[in-house]
């Protein structure tokens, strides 16, 4: 239990509070990061999903390029991106950019796909524009699917940006590998557990949000009075591992 | 009027869904498209709103060939009702209306006066105005679906199989929900099927389709059951087994209609003078054929 | 390519070490989800409670649960066993779910009709529902396996030795030759346990062969059992 004190003592303790090396500032750099990180991958991603999710096209090959970055180690990118651009905030931008797109991607295709044709085919028949489709359809019924996408990528950038902290001085990580050099079990514990909350209130948070963008209309009534829509309403509903491939935790 | 000239839609696959295809659809009637699967019958209809180019021939709407006009607007100013409504899924009935007209630009508030309108026209209570369509029930959805079709108020009509999925009772219910409604409106109706007996309830004009989206017989359903062309339509129609085939028997103060296995199909009302001339003899009737008319029962 | 060949020993080495420490948790996942998973699918009450519990688990960063781990469990913080146990967990975090949704994906005909030929509850599960579940099971764990190899490298930077130790190395001494053969090392102990599993579901559950999906294939198994 000495631990627990020694923790609570490091968390309370006024001094890890203020200035630069202290908790809000790495809290605010942590949090800046991330949403710098996700902001720059989706506005690459969200388009380029969209445009797989409408035409069909190119799916074979987001599905094989998401499937490869799951395969790749995160740490190995970072390192090698750091050796390629040198230490500081560069490589973590740059690699976890990259490790955030396909989640992303993943998240807005298969919002699309998941929409009945029957939908979208007698929206364009009763004379909607492509745009229309994307905009008026495509887009709201797609959403929880996105936000479920935007949601893996948050938690891997957020898990990611910890580890980062091993080739930059920022973020919460500092801590964990500060109190690990100097053998500091409050600092390192500390450390740990404001990162575990912060992942899980962003967790919960997405959650929420995955929730409250379902259409009203797709959840009310009987599903089973919809013809084939008992089967659409799950995947919007739920992130499975089949459609949203990526979200799964490599960093 | 829709015309059809030597339309022909071969798919990248190279399956052939319409073979040459000639036709004018008359202004004001319904125009039943009646096949199997792979009889192109979809096809041809999707043509007519341009969801689907022919590969070659043309395709006329009141003189103007249609490949000249923008697909978008061109549906715009075409009802279509598809088999599971199509409505989506989001929007509240009265919205799902209104999404046409607002998409040509009227105001909104208009818009959904209009829409309320039209559920009436369809038959529907307005307090389903604020629904989900997954709050309603198949045949709901279909009368949503057919008002949505109306909407914009168009000349033509385009529904397919748009009662497919709902249960027997509805889908009779629907049909002669329809048959009201083109009494009143009077547009040019073109409704696809896999049923004989819904395309000859509600055909003007009927055309049967064999595989490969060629034309095996044009005409009213009474032409067709009179002089079907050829085995095909026979057996298509369902005369070869008799299963059309009616005969009157008596039984003491009553004539009844029976068909061919025996089975009831109806009682034989003295209104018209045929009456007398069909009584104790078989006759050949459909269910608007020549001769007798007959009332209740079901002649499936 | 110098650098592969003067150091293939530890290559080796780092590639044992990382096999230690995935496949014993890969194998504990699916072990630990089965029930979990099962009891999330059989009842109603229980799905909300263990499938959050398992998204929030999940949700929990890699490297800080290496930490805290050890002063929950009492593992020492480099050694394998606590990379194992926080690996498990990853694991059966995404494996309970897929377990769950991959029982619910049986047909309920066809569990019916065990139920009216006499399986019994325990033998329907184990020779019916379990090998019809298989198909998503085998998916999931397929997505385990390359999860756990991937993750495991983070234990490099605690010091716990493994592939990723080639990353810190490199990384240290600025041998770039030395992370990439790390993550090309890596991907290729990925793929080779994903075909490992592949070759594994072929064996175990011949009636998929010829459809991926298994979809059409599925009463083929019930048959099958039923037969024998």
């Amino acid at each position: 239990m000495t631990f627990l004190t020694e923790t609570l003592a490091w968390l309370l303790d006024p001094a890890h509070w203020v200035g630069a090396g202290g908790i809000p500032t790495r809290l605010a750099q942590h949090l800046l990061f991330t949403l710098v990180t996700l902001v720059v991958a989706a506005v690459i991603a969200v388009p380029i999903g969209f445009l797989i999710g409408h035409t069909g096209r190119g799916r074979g090959l987001a599905v094989a390029i998401s499937g490869a970055f799951r395969a790749i180690p995160t740490l190995g990118l970072l390192t090698l991106v750091a050796l390629w651009v040198g230490i500081g905030l560069n490589a973590p931008y740059v690699a976890l950019t990259v490790l955030a797109i396909p989640p992303i991607l993943a998240g807005a295709y298969t919002g699309f796909e998941a929409i009945d044709r029957k939908i979208i085919d007698a929206a364009r028949a009763v004379g909607m524009s492509e745009m229309q489709i994307v905009l008026k359809v495509e887009l709201p019924l797609g959403l929880p699917l996105l936000i479920g996408g935007l949601r893996s990528a948050t938690l891997q950038v957020v898990a990611t940006a910890t580890l980062a902290a091993y080739i930059a001085d920022f973020g919460l990580g500092r801590y964990l590998f500060e109190g690990l050099r100097i053998r500091d079990y409050g600092e390192m514990l500390g450390g740990s557990i404001l990162v575990i909350l912060l992942a899980i209130v962003l967790e919960g948070l997405f959650a929420l949000a995955q929730k409250l963008v379902v259409p009203r209309g797709v959840t009310a009534g009987r599903p089973t009075d919809i013809p084939g829509g008992s089967s659409r309403s799950r995947p919007v509903m739920e992130l499975t591992i089949e459609e949203g491939n990526s979200h799964v935790r490599n960093e | 009027m829709i015309e059809f000239h030597s339309v022909t839609k071969r798919f990248p696959d190279g399956t052939i869904a319409v073979d040459d295809f000639s036709l004018v659809v008359p202004s004001h009637k319904t125009t039943v498209f009646v096949g199997t699967s792979g009889s192109g019958k979809t096809t041809l209809l999707r043509m007519i709103n341009r969801m689907v180019d022919p590969t070659s021939g043309s395709i006329d709407i009141d003189g103007a060939d249609i490949g000249t006009l923008e697909p978008v607007k061109l549906r715009r100013s075409i009802g279509y009702v598809m088999q599971n409504s199509g409505l989506l899924p989001h929007r509240k009935v009265v919205d799902n209306v209104a999404t046409v007209p607002m998409l040509r630009g009227m105001p909104r508030k208009k818009a959904r006066e209009q829409a309320l309108a039209l559920l009436d026209t369809v038959g529907l209570d307005r307090s389903l105005a604020e629904r989900y369509p997954s709050q309603l029930s198949g045949g709901q959805q279909q009368r949503v679906g057919v008002a949505r079709g109306l909407a914009v108020n168009p000349n033509i009509l385009l529904m397919d199989e748009p009662f497919g999925a709902v249960d027997p009772i509805v889908r009779a219910e629907l049909q002669q929900e329809l048959l009201r409604l083109q009494r009143e409106l009077g547009k040019t109706v073109v409704f696809v099927t896999h049923d004989i007996d819904e395309a000859f309830l509600l055909g003007d004009q009927v055309v049967i389709l064999r595989t490969g989206g060629k034309v095996a017989q044009v005409g009213s359903p009474a032409q067709i059951l009179a002089n079907p062309i050829d085995d095909f339509v026979s057996t298509f129609v369902g005369a070869e087994r008799g299963k059309r085939s009616l005969h009157v028997e008596n039984h003491g103060n009553g004539n009844i209609v029976v068909d061919e296995t025996g089975r009831l199909a109806g009682v034989l009302v003295a209104s018209q003078s045929t009456a007398a001339t069909a009584s104790g003899s078989e006759s050949r009737a459909g269910p608007r054929g020549p001769g007798a008319s007959v009332q209740g029962g079901d002649s499936r | 390519m110098t650098w592969i060949w003067s150091n293939l020993d530890l290559i080796w080495d780092r590639t044992f070490d990382h096999l230690i420490l995935s496949v014993p948790s890969i194998i504990l996942s699916f072990v630990i989800a089965l029930p979990f998973g099962w009891l999330a699918y059989r009842y109603r009450s229980s799905r909300a409670v263990i499938l959050t519990t398992v998204g929030l688990l999940y949700a929990i960063p890699s490297l800080p649960l290496f930490i805290v781990l050890p002063f929950i469990v009492g593992t020492s913080i480099r050694s394998p066993l606590n990379l194992i146990i926080a690996l498990t967990l990853y694991g059966v975090a995404l494996m309970v779910r897929v377990v769950a949704d991959g029982l619910g994906s049986v047909d309920r005909d066809v569990r019916q009709s065990a139920t009216a030929v006499g399986f019994s509850g325990w033998s329907s599960f184990w020779r019916v529902e379990l090998p019809l579940a298989g198909p998503v099971l085998l998916a999931g764990l397929r997505v385990v396996a390359v999860s756990t190899v991937s993750l495991a490298t983070v234990g490099a930077v605690i010091g716990a030795q493994s592939l990723g130790s080639l990353f810190t190395d490199g990384f240290q001494r600025g041998i770039e030759a030395e992370i990439i053969v790390g993550i090309v090392a890596t991907v290729l102990l990925a793929l080779a346990l994903d075909a490992a599993l592949v070759l594994l579901g072929r064996l175990l559950m011949p009636w998929t062969r010829r459809s991926a999906i298994g979809v059409t294939a599925r009463p083929a198994p019930v048959i099958r059992e039923v037969a024998a």
